[in-house]
């Protein structure tokens, strides 16, 4: 079919231009800057994205990465504690940060002629921040609220928790980013200044700024900026490497709960591995909508599950993760549920995928690719993340990558990663909640004590 | 939003706006147009260029309200099931269509309206509609698609009970507005959904999923005459007509306090406190969205973060909101904190209300509400998916395509004395409606 040809011309296109759009400068203090021109909304993303997440924790500290990247907000000599987001939003910005076991990103989306005013906020919190004895002792007691609400009252990330602290060993990818709790009740002040100091550096960090810019206008003066903050030593590496898994890891959550969940995950490569592309391809032949794999023979023919998934990214600095996962109908057992993800990686290593499924997962890829396109946030979103873990130059070249992979590269990478020796299985078994309470309007006095 | 549209528009009038973002910026913008279809179907339209993509949406007033009232989740089923095979083509068939061309194309009800969202390449913008044409006019509701996806809903409705926030919420919802469909939750329950039968979804079909009670939003790579030739291809057809709806009864406001606990083993106590609120046409409106982003819609930077987050500690995220659904609004704020701080963060949330209600607001937190409010409003246009959103909304809710142009003057006509007076109005501190979900013993909740 000609159109299909046409459309991965169009789509290369779309990858190229995207790299010509993008200027890359390195300040003499090492602080990379990325800037696209992107006028379609007169609206501007600027993101800091600094090198550093859970990975680079030590044990005792896990969660450290997070609790900074709260402190970040809380001021500094000429930023008044709390003024951070209030001067944001006085100024029509929305602004937000999140932290992942590779890196911390910050950002605040304007209208385009508040830019100057984001980059100044940005870098008087890269060089000055204060970190308050007065804001971290409530600060600690909201980040472990947070860590309430995300994850000790959520079944399915209980799960997660346990299963990736299961699946690694010795890498510091077994621990949440968000922390072990009795950590998080026991980092210092000192901790975080010392923390803040190894990390955020401007030799650690990129700058991404797209949007109705004008990149000549806009370079001068983020060299003014943040020309002026100091380079700072490099920072630790992390040196731990995971060793090869030698047998199947099984482990079982059991909480309150409604149903059964299993979360299956084998250890793959990242993406500066050229095997990244095909497990891309994978995840989507396996988990990429209702026409993929799981979801036809799991939900639809066999209705064993409510829902069945494949996930897999590449988006990290060390490899991580393939995981599949699936969530039992009431009447069906995990076992069962289990065996059927099985059968499918099983099929997928026996037989190659057809030609069809290879090009339906290669145009979901692509299209993909350029609806991210289609916001300047996630755009500038897709260059940091790529740039922290290793660079953002890959992304020239990934629509190649995808176009490149064969059926029978599929066939390749599911039989060497998705091995059963090297898997992890994480079980939720639910235990019964306490029968509810009658709905009772009580006569409330007023309402006030 | 800067590139000024081409020619080929005889037929429609093209609304050319002005968008003040802020001092001294002034932008021309065409948000996009509007025209009336001959089968009564509304369309919205804003030609983009930049990217080779197509992005529509559609809402149908086929929401949960137009349920039958003794058979909850009708509507949530149909918009399940209309992607699940049609006399053209198997619910397979329909998945993968899509899916191999990279778009989406997927059905969600609502409470007042079912939106169906496709988003393809421009390329491929052809079998995009004539996928979304084909589910809606020609569904079969085969019963073994039936009963799968009844299965489906089911498992949903059981696993949403072990999700705390879901659970206050349904409990919140039933307190406030007691009968009225609102309070029913929109999927329906475990006695409703096994008893909802072919006829049911059939009936439903045809009687709400009617172009004359359609809007479609198209926001993309395409000319407004090459999209009205081939909407007329696909659903020239589709005829006009359908039952037509009776609102419900307004819901009758609380009169004193109701409070519904609900024992969990959680860590942290769900907390939703509120009561009625107004809906969108209230001429309030716009003081009423100014009051809230102090009290506790302004992320960050509102008296309630203020108060029980930054200050205390006590919750990562408290909010409040006024909701405005067609019949009916809801006002609530939403909490969840450790358990043992449950009344803490109660008792703070009442006084903040009567704080708003009983002392004007200072000039420095109106003119930042404001600022804030007028000055992200290009935020709000800045991709094809949220202009698409806002052009269905503005003709939903009977805005008007100028509605960009004077949203500001709204806001910044809003002074401390409105503020007090619709808090005094629309805030309720002595009846309100309030769920909580947790560890019981532990929250010691003393109402």
């Amino acid at each position: 079919m000609g159109v299909l040809f046409w459309f991965a011309l169009s789509a290369q296109a779309w990858a190229a231009s995207l790299t010509n759009r993008v200027l890359e400068t390195v300040l003499p203090n090492g602080l990379k800057v990325l800037l696209v021109e992107e006028p379609k909304a007169p609206v501007v993303t600027i993101q800091m994205w600094y090198k550093v997440g859970s990975r680079n924790e030590p044990i005792g500290k896990t969660g450290i990465s997070h609790m900074l990247e709260h402190m970040m907000f809380q001021g500094t000599p000429t930023i008044g504690p709390k003024q951070f987001s209030l001067t944001v939003q006085r100024n029509g910005g929305v602004d937000n940060a999140y932290t992942t076991s590779d890196y911390t990103a910050y950002y605040q989306n304007f209208a385009a002629d508040r830019v100057l005013f984001g980059l100044e906020l940005e870098a008087d919190r890269m060089a000055h921040l204060l970190i308050d004895e007065k804001q971290f002792q409530p600060e600690r007691q909201v980040v472990i609220e947070e860590r309430r609400l995300r994850i000790e009252d959520q079944p399915a990330s209980v799960l997660g928790e346990v299963m990736r602290a299961t699946a690694f060993l010795a890498h510091p990818y077994r621990w949440p980013v968000i922390g072990w709790l009795s950590d998080i009740e026991g980092y210092t002040r000192e901790d975080l200044v010392q923390y803040y100091r190894t990390y955020y550096a401007p030799n650690n960090a990129t700058l991404v700024v797209a949007g109705d810019i004008r990149k000549d206008e806009l370079l001068p003066r983020i060299q003014a900026l943040f020309g002026k903050i100091p380079r700072g030593p490099d920072p630790p590496k992390v040196v731990t490497v995971e060793p090869p898994q030698q047998g199947e890891r099984r482990v079982t959550v059991k909480k309150e709960a409604e149903l059964p969940l299993v979360f299956v995950v084998y250890h793959a490569p990242n993406l500066t591995h050229p095997d990244t592309f095909a497990l891309d391809i994978l995840a989507y032949v396996l988990g990429g909508g209702r026409s993929a794999r799981l979801h036809q023979r799991m939900v639809y023919e066999k209705q064993l599950a409510s829902y069945a998934s494949a996930d897999y990214s590449g988006v990290h600095v060390d490899p991580y993760l393939f995981g599949l996962s699936a969530g039992p109908l009431p009447g069906k057992t995990a076992e069962e549920v289990e065996q059927a993800l099985y059968a499918e990686v099983e099929r997928v290593q026996r037989e190659p995928i057809t030609d069809r499924e290879l090009q339906k997962a290669k145009n979901q890829l692509e299209s993909e690719f350029i609806f991210a396109q289609d916001s300047v946030h996630q755009l500038a979103t897709m260059l940091g993340s790529w740039e922290s873990v290793a660079s953002w130059r890959l992304l020239a070249g990934y629509l190649d990558g995808i176009r490149t992979v064969t059926a029978a590269d599929v066939q390749r990478v599911a039989r060497q990663y998705l091995m059963p020796e090297k898997r992890t299985v994480a079980i939720l078994i639910p235990t019964k909640p306490a029968p509810p309470t009658a709905p009772a309007a009580a006569p409330a006095a007023g309402g006030k004590p | 939003m800067r590139r000024h549209r081409g020619a080929g528009l005889q037929a429609v009038v093209l609304l050319l706006l002005v968008l003040v973002v802020g001092p001294g910026q002034v932008l021309a913008a065409a948000l996009g147009q509007r025209e009336v279809l001959p089968n009564g179907m509304v369309l919205l339209f804003s030609e983009k260029r930049a990217l080779p993509i197509l992005t529509a949406t559609m809402l149908i007033q086929a929401g949960a309200i137009q349920d039958p009232p003794d058979k909850p989740g009708v509507a949530n089923l149909t918009a399940e099931l209309i992607t699940q095979g049609t006399t053209a083509r198997t619910a397979t068939q329909i998945s993968e269509a899509i899916e191999f061309v990279g778009g989406s194309l997927s059905v969600e009800a609502g409470q007042d309206v079912t939106t169906v969202s496709l988003s393809v390449l421009s390329r491929d913008v052809d079998l995009g509609l004539e996928l979304l044409a084909d589910i809606l006019l020609n569904p079969t509701f085969a019963p073994d698609e039936i009963q799968r996806k009844v299965q489906e809903v089911l498992a949903g409705i059981q696993r949403t009970q072990e999700d705390p926030g879901e659970v206050a919420t349904e409990a919140f919802a039933a307190l406030v507005f007691g009968t009225h469909p609102y309070g029913r939750p929109l999927e329906g329950t475990q006695a409703s959904v096994p008893t909802i039968t072919r006829e049911d979804l059939v009936r439903f079909h045809q009687a709400n999923y009617r172009p004359n009670k359609t809007i479609l939003a198209v926001v993309g790579d395409v000319r407004l005459a090459d999209l009205k030739r081939r909407l007329e291809a696909r659903l020239g057809g589709w005829q006009p007509g359908g039952s037509a709806f009776t609102p419900p009864a307004d819901p009758a406001p609380l009169t004193r306090p109701v409070v519904r606990t609900i024992q969990r083993d959680v860590t942290q106590a769900n907390i939703l406190l509120g009561h009625l609120g107004v809906t969108r046409d209230n001429p309030d409106y716009y003081a009423i969205q100014v009051m809230n982003y102090i009290l506790g819609g302004g992320g960050v930077t509102s008296r309630l973060t203020s108060k029980i987050r930054e200050e205390r500690g006590w919750a990562y995220d408290v909010g409040s909101a006024f909701t405005p659904d067609k019949y009916a609004g809801t006002f609530s704020v939403s909490v969840q904190t450790k358990n043992q701080t449950a009344q803490d963060a109660i008792d703070a949330i009442l006084a903040e209300m009567r704080r708003i209600r009983d002392q004007p607001v200072t000039e420095t937190e109106l003119a930042d509400a404001k600022a804030y409010l007028t000055g992200s409003f290009p935020l709000r246009l800045d991709t094809t998916g949220k202009i698409v959103w806002l052009l269905a909304n503005i003709e939903y809710f009977g805005l008007g395509l100028d509605y960009v142009d004077r949203y500001a003057g709204f806001i910044n006509s809003v002074t401390v004395a409105d503020i007090q007076r619709v808090a005094r109005k629309y805030l309720h501190p002595d009846r309100y409606a309030l769920a909580v979900v947790a560890d019981l013993a532990k929250a010691k909740l003393t109402p």
